[in-house]
């Protein structure tokens, strides 16, 4: 069974979910893929302010196709999250609770992970007219020149997710192969 | 003698054919992949597996009826051109013919624009998706071949080369394309399709393996030694345990597809490229 949760992601959820979990996910999530995390770092590290409050809240990997006329969004599934992984344990410090995205995550981003208490969850790759599906609005709010690597906020509804890393150090990548490696 | 009859073919022409593929290949998976993804559930041995691999079919025939982009990683327009070398193109440059195509299909289609004019500094979106990346090969006969294969970043990012020494061989071949694949484990969205090029050079190798994303999907080298190869690299990859998106289990390559070319006494390059499940392409002949 899945497990419903909402965000801004509290302590306590952020708690019970274990690498492994399916998840439903819905509220708001900020999408920021490379361009937009290269510039949110650079203004962190200026001491700026950020265009987003990441308190408590989920990033999503993804540059989605531009919308058909009459939807919010066009395709929308994750990109790799290995390229952001310069950038997350930055953001994790200044509050971020979650990312959404596919593939491996980088031993520091994991050990952020538990130190920042933080989940990794991965969309179906690939799948993006299916994720489409559960995003009922979208809006740029920031780095509108970047395209599809603009920051847009999007209201999703029962997005299917997989928990790829806990906040317990657990990795479903790994744990998923070990159970059906014959080799 | 008379001159070589030539048949021409409008710029325009080209122009429109890229711009129908572009959208179809993006949104219109080839029959054969839907029929491949469910024979692969089918066996499937984990039932996330077996999940993710309906959710994909799911996404697939949502796709088509609704003619949106199957994945949002609309790539950059990959073009294998097959020139008859009697085909005279009229009304303008082919290079310019085919960019004006994706330029439309990829704004008309709602297709994600993907690439950036220049690789290192400024990375600034072209905003169109062009310029496509064009391959030509010159073929006797008078038609032109169009091949589109979008290609994403995610998948595209898990390729490899190896210069190996011939003493390598067929042990030194496989390892580096199982290593490949493993390195890869899910980013490149499992089940994947594997494409691999051995032989020719440096700059030919990766071709060849590109040019193998294109065949139809699990149709074999016609050379039976390179088709026994493509077989056992299959069920080697299958038993690593990867699985639909990585999440473990028994189908983590659809297919393997392998292309070889003469070489240099002294070389054996071979070169990987991986395909996501979606594996989009599409040819038009005119």
């Amino acid at each position: 069974m899945a497990k419903r949760i909402t965000t801004p992601l509290d302590e306590e959820t952020v708690a019970r979910l274990k690498a492994g979990d399916q998840v439903l996910l819905s509220g708001v999530v900020y999408t920021a893929r490379d361009a937009a995390h290269k510039r949110l770092i650079a203004l962190i590290e200026e001491g700026k302010e950020l265009p987003i409050d990441l308190q408590g809240q989920v990033i999503y990997y993804v540059g989605p196709a531009p919308a058909k006329p009459g939807n919010p969004i066009g395709s929308a599934g994750p990109t790799t999250s290995g390229r952001m992984d310069p950038y997350a344990p930055t953001l994790m410090e200044h509050g971020m609770k979650g990312m959404i995205g596919k593939g491996m995550r980088s031993k520091d981003v994991r050990d952020a992970m538990i130190q920042h208490r933080a989940v990794y969850f991965a969309a179906v790759g690939g799948a993006g007219a299916l994720a489409a599906k559960r995003i009922k609005s979208a809006e740029v709010v920031a780095y509108e020149d970047l395209g599809p690597e603009a920051i847009r906020k999007l209201y999703v509804e029962d997005l299917p997710l997989f928990v790829i890393n806990d906040i317990y150090g657990d990795d479903l990548y790994e744990q998923g192969v070990a159970k059906y490696r014959k080799d | 003698m008379g001159c070589a009859k030539s048949r021409v073919i409008p710029a325009g022409e080209i122009t429109n054919a890229m711009e129908k593929l572009c959208i179809s290949a993006c949104c219109n998976l080839p029959e054969e992949n839907l029929k491949r993804i469910e024979a692969f559930a089918a066996t499937e041995e984990s039932e996330v597996g077996r999940q993710v691999l309906e959710m994909i079919l799911e996404n697939h025939r949502l796709a088509a009826r609704e003619q949106r982009p199957a994945c949002q990683d609309t790539g950059v327009a990959v073009v294998f051109l097959e020139m008859g070398q009697d085909v005279r193109i009229e009304g303008g440059d082919l290079a310019a013919a085919i960019n004006e195509g994706v330029r439309r299909g990829y704004e008309k289609g709602c297709l994600r624009k993907s690439v950036v004019s220049e690789p290192l500094f400024e990375r600034r979106n072209t905003r169109d998706n062009t310029p496509a990346i064009i391959h030509t090969d010159i073929v006797p006969g008078d038609k032109l071949k169009i091949t589109l294969a979008p290609k994403g970043g995610g998948a595209e990012n898990m390729s490899g080369i190896a210069m190996m020494i011939p003493a390598a061989g067929v042990e030194g071949v496989r390892k580096f394309v199982i290593d490949q694949v493993r390195k890869a484990g899910p980013n490149p969205c499992p089940p994947i399709v594997v494409g691999v090029g051995v032989g020719g050079n440096f700059e030919t190798a990766p071709l060849l393996a590109k040019k193998a994303l294109v065949r139809p999907m699990g149709s074999k080298n016609p050379n039976p030694a390179y088709a026994a190869l493509e077989d056992e690299l299959l069920e080697a990859i299958n038993k690593l345990g990867i699985g639909p998106q990585g999440l473990g289990g028994s189908t983590t390559a659809l297919a393997v597809h392998v292309e070889y070319a003469p070489c240099h006494i002294a070389s054996l390059p071979v070169a990987v490229n991986l395909n996501c499940h979606v594996s989009p392409h599409q040819s038009i002949t005119l």
